[in-house]
């Protein structure tokens, strides 16, 4: 996977993220076996107790799952998968409302330039 | 327990203060960022810790003893310039270190140095200044400490090698033992850190986690500190 870190938010909620990204994308599919606390850490480049604070947060919000001998495993719980899935959409679809909204387009020019956006996207695959 | 302690820690040098009432406590497991400007008192700090350098006032306890012959035992401690007979070669080195320390792991050693693709007969001064900072980090993490001192571990050297010193922090990371690291490259560290301390002018500016910087202050530790120290 790749890590990489903005400066202006704490490490461990962007660890948080990042492996829900792999989650949420299949990188990290459902019930499979998570590398070990201090491999992640190596792998990340981050301090293991900063990523065991990272593992123990998605635990808590049901995402993975430990066994005490096997380790760590992601959820085969599919629907909290695509509710992680939806939250990540609708945060894209807020930054880019908000963008759009910065560069002054109004709602309906915004949905009339999607529309635009995926003909061409049509015409392009057909051909 | 904490594994080191400063209470009260003064170090003058005729009338210049070098460290000005220090208090500082550490707990195992944490790997914390001693940081500074050039001057601020990390070196004159770190040799007081390991007993290179006795206090003007306060004290310093390490597993609750003052530092001597026992504390040395537990204290790790690579400094920030080369330390290492030159003419010796890197298996003559390991040697003296499993002579001087009971806790070295001379097979570690050798695991990583071959790692590393170092040959052993080499004497030290046949490696070029990146590998020599290595083998010296690799003697030092090879002990099974309970606190390492590492003074100035990523300085003058390239990035790959800065990777590779970072990574092997974490590789040989120990919930037992606490990391020291002194340093002014805070963005190339902030990652492999629980903690920061800031020094300034000899004195204990802040001592927090740092994810809770990054938190409260919406910026890198890198970032506050620039603000912090700006000329």
């Amino acid at each position: 996977m790749e890590w990489n870190f903005r400066g202006d938010q704490p490490i461990y909620s962007q660890l948080i993220q990042r492996i829900k990204q792999g989650i949420v994308s299949g990188e990290l599919p459902p019930g499979g076996r998570l590398p070990s606390v201090r491999d992640l850490a190596m792998e990340a480049g981050v301090n293991p107790n900063t990523m065991q604070r990272a593992l123990q947060e998605l635990e808590r919000e049901g995402m993975v799952f430990s066994q005490r001998t096997a380790g760590r495993f992601v959820t085969e719980d599919v629907r909290l998968i695509e509710g992680a899935k939806r939250a990540f959409a609708q945060e894209h679809i807020r930054a880019f409302l908000e963008g759009m909204h910065k560069l002054g387009y109004g709602r309906e020019e915004i949905l009339s330039l999607l529309q635009e956006e995926k003909e061409e996207e049509h015409g392009n695959s057909g051909m | 327990m904490a594994i080191l302690e400063c209470k009260n820690l003064s170090k003058r040098y005729g009338k210049k203060t070098a460290l000005e009432s220090v208090n500082l406590s550490i707990e195992p497991g944490r790997v914390v960022g001693l940081l500074g400007p050039n001057g601020s008192g990390k070196t004159t700090l770190i040799k007081l810790i390991n007993g290179l350098l006795t206090p003007s006032a306060g004290e310093v306890l390490i597993g609750g003893q003052k530092p001597g012959p026992l504390t040395k035992a537990a204290v790790a401690y690579l400094p920030d310039r080369d330390y290492l007979a030159d003419w010796m070669t890197v298996q003559q080195q390991i040697r003296l270190f499993q002579d001087f320390y009971p806790d070295f792991d001379a097979d570690k050693a050798m695991e990583m140095l071959l790692r590393l693709n170092v040959d052993p007969n080499q004497k030290f001064k046949a490696l070029s200044k990146g590998t020599r900072e290595k083998v010296q980090l690799i003697l030092v993490m090879s002990r099974k400490a309970q606190l390492y001192l590492l003074d100035e571990p990523i300085g003058g050297v390239d990035p790959a090698t800065r990777d590779y010193i970072l990574d092997t922090i974490i590789r040989n990371y120990n919930p037992e033992a606490a990391v020291v690291i002194s340093t002014h490259l805070i963005a190339d560290v902030e990652q492999v850190l629980d903690e920061a301390i800031f020094l300034q002018n000899g004195s204990v500016l802040l001592h927090e986690s740092v994810d809770d910087i990054r938190e409260t202050r919406g910026m890198s530790v890198d970032r506050y500190f620039r603000e912090v120290f700006k000329c």
